[in-house]
């Protein structure tokens, strides 16, 4: 189920972070993980499972501290700096002074080329989010569903390699949840792109992806991967189809085995805190 | 005409309550015989106001003479407080090394130091109450665009890094652009604060032609309602800046919730 070319192959991984009363705390060990081109792969695990710690260890956010992250044949960082990564977070992170080209520009800007070549990009990105008619608007004009397909055709920009995100859909209605998940089923079968998922949805993990892996709480651990067989393309059908079912059942028998506790005080936003404070 | 009637109903409670009080103000002196040394009416004001306009005590180029203070404390003030807070936002020793003496400093009131300005800037030069007023003007320029510069969003942050960006995009396109609102918020206690160093810089001493001065003298000759008159034209002053940098705050961030707020769509 590995075809090649791997896009992201993951060896040993292990992340430590240093707690404020100065215990060592591991997030992330032994973790093996390869990743090829065009996979749709979602990460799951209970909250404090390090499931967004690991993408951000794969998008050179933050370094593990020993195994190695391996992008397209390059380590992460050479990955970062070839700007191999798009980044969608839980919340859309625009920026409230651009209106949505010139945010979905904002890359283009940074990583500098032809104007031309740049608008005509913007448009397309636009384009492929449908939100051509809204370019001139300003983020707060706009519904949080939109906000967040702004924030994807932004990541998509610059044509990254990979597409990282985390918990993209958390925040938004469950009606408008499920149509941004066809809606980036959609983008990512346009465009082909690789894409990590991390989500705490058990149906948007099995809806979306191609193969769930399954984490378990601290020390966070991959403990299953489940093929995601369902056919494709997959729409409102899929959600009623007896295999979903099955799988989304698979799933959380493979969550609740490793997971028979309830996580306690350390979460992934204590995490975050110790590792992103800056 | 529904524009002017939305415009009628935000504004016309303000405009019924001043025209009040000014009314009640009036009557209150005229109707229960106040003297005028406590406080003259708003109708005795204006006479003065009239009078001493550009002769007498001169309180048109007294206004002028003290807003090239202000405004040129305003300035200088500004320019620096934005330069130290770039400094001290682009490197973390600064910070250590420049903010708690700055907040110390801060603490201080600074207008007592007016005497010592006009010793060393010269009694009778304009450039020792723009220095009040400068100092005066640097701390909230300084401390706000600071925050405006520092206080980014992580994932912000986050998001620049997977663009590869260096720091001076990261400064150009997030750090500047977030400390706007910080900037202008601050800005607009500045201008007030740079007509209060120009004016009490003026209470110690200097040229005559000067709202400080005028308001000084005035009331020392027991001239109330003159001194009156210098004040109004003193807040009149202050707002009218207040009210260029609401202006300029329409222009740079119409999309900050603080401008939005005042238009809703």
């Amino acid at each position: 189920m590995t075809p090649d070319p791997t896009v992201v192959r993951l060896a040993g991984v292990e992340k430590t972070f240093t707690l404020p009363d100065g215990a060592p705390m591991t997030a992330l060990t032994g973790i093996d993980l390869e990743i090829a081109r065009g996979e749709f792969v979602s990460l799951i695990g209970p909250s404090g499972c390090g499931k967004s710690t690991l993408l951000r260890v794969i998008g050179d956010l933050t370094p593990p501290s020993s195994g190695t992250v391996t992008i397209n044949g390059k380590p992460a960082h050479r990955a970062r700096l070839d700007r191999d990564y798009g980044m969608v977070f839980q919340s859309p992170v625009l920026f409230e002074w651009r209106s949505v080209e010139d945010n979905v520009r904002l890359p283009l800007e940074v990583a500098g080329g032809g104007r031309a070549q740049r608008e005509a990009r913007v448009r397309e990105m636009l384009a492929l989010v449908e939100l051509a008619d809204f370019a001139r608007h300003h983020p707060y004009q706009l519904s949080g569903g939109m906000q967040q397909r702004v924030a994807i055709a932004r990541a998509l920009s610059f044509s990254p390699a990979i597409l990282l995100m985390d918990e993209p859909f958390g925040a938004l209605d469950e009606m408008t949840r499920e149509r941004m998940n066809s809606e980036v089923l959609r983008i990512w079968a346009q465009t082909g792109i690789t894409v990590v998922f991390v989500t705490h949805s058990i149906p948007e993990a099995v809806f979306l992806s191609s193969r769930v892996v399954v984490m378990s709480a601290r020390p966070g651990r991959v403990t299953r991967v489940i093929d995601v067989d369902l056919p494709r393309p997959r729409g409102v059908e899929t959600r009623e189809n007896r295999r979903y079912f099955e799988l989304i059942t698979a799933v959380r028998e493979a969550l609740r085995g490793n997971d028979g506790h309830e996580p306690d005080a350390v979460s992934d936003s204590r995490l975050e805190a110790e590792g992103f404070s800056g | 005409m529904r524009r002017a009637l939305d415009l009628a109903y935000r504004y016309l409670p303000a405009l019924v309550v001043f025209v009040g009080v000014i009314g009640l103000w009036e009557w209150a002196i005229r109707g229960l015989g106040v003297r005028a040394t406590i406080l003259p009416a708003p109708s005795s004001i204006i006479e003065a106001l009239g009078e001493n306009w550009e002769a007498g005590r001169l309180i048109l180029p007294a206004a002028q003479n003290t807003l090239f203070e202000a405004g040129g404390g305003l300035l200088v003030g500004t320019g620096l407080g934005l330069l130290v807070a770039f400094v001290v936002a682009r490197f973390t020793v600064a910070r250590d090394a420049i903010l708690p003496l700055a907040i110390a400093v801060n603490a201080i009131p600074i207008v007592a130091f007016a005497p010592l300005a006009n010793n060393w800037f010269g009694t009778l030069s304009p450039y020792s109450k723009m220095a009040i007023s400068a100092a005066l003007v640097f701390f909230p320029i300084m401390i706000n665009v600071l925050r405006g510069l520092t206080q980014v969003e992580g994932s912000a942050l986050e998001l620049m890094r997977s663009y590869a960006a260096g720091s001076f995009a990261v400064l150009t396109k997030v750090r500047i652009p977030n400390a706007l609102p910080f900037f202008l918020t601050g800005l607009k206690v500045a201008s007030t604060l740079s007509l209060i160093g120009a004016v009490v810089g003026e209470y110690f001493g200097g040229l005559n032609v000067a709202l400080g001065r005028v308001v000084v003298e005035s009331a020392s000759a027991l001239a109330f309602e003159v001194t009156w008159a210098a004040i109004l034209v003193t807040a009149v002053a202050g707002i009218s800046m207040y009210l260029v940098i609401v202006m300029i705050e329409r222009l740079l961030i119409p999309w900050h919730p603080s401008v939005r707020g005042e238009q809703p769509a």
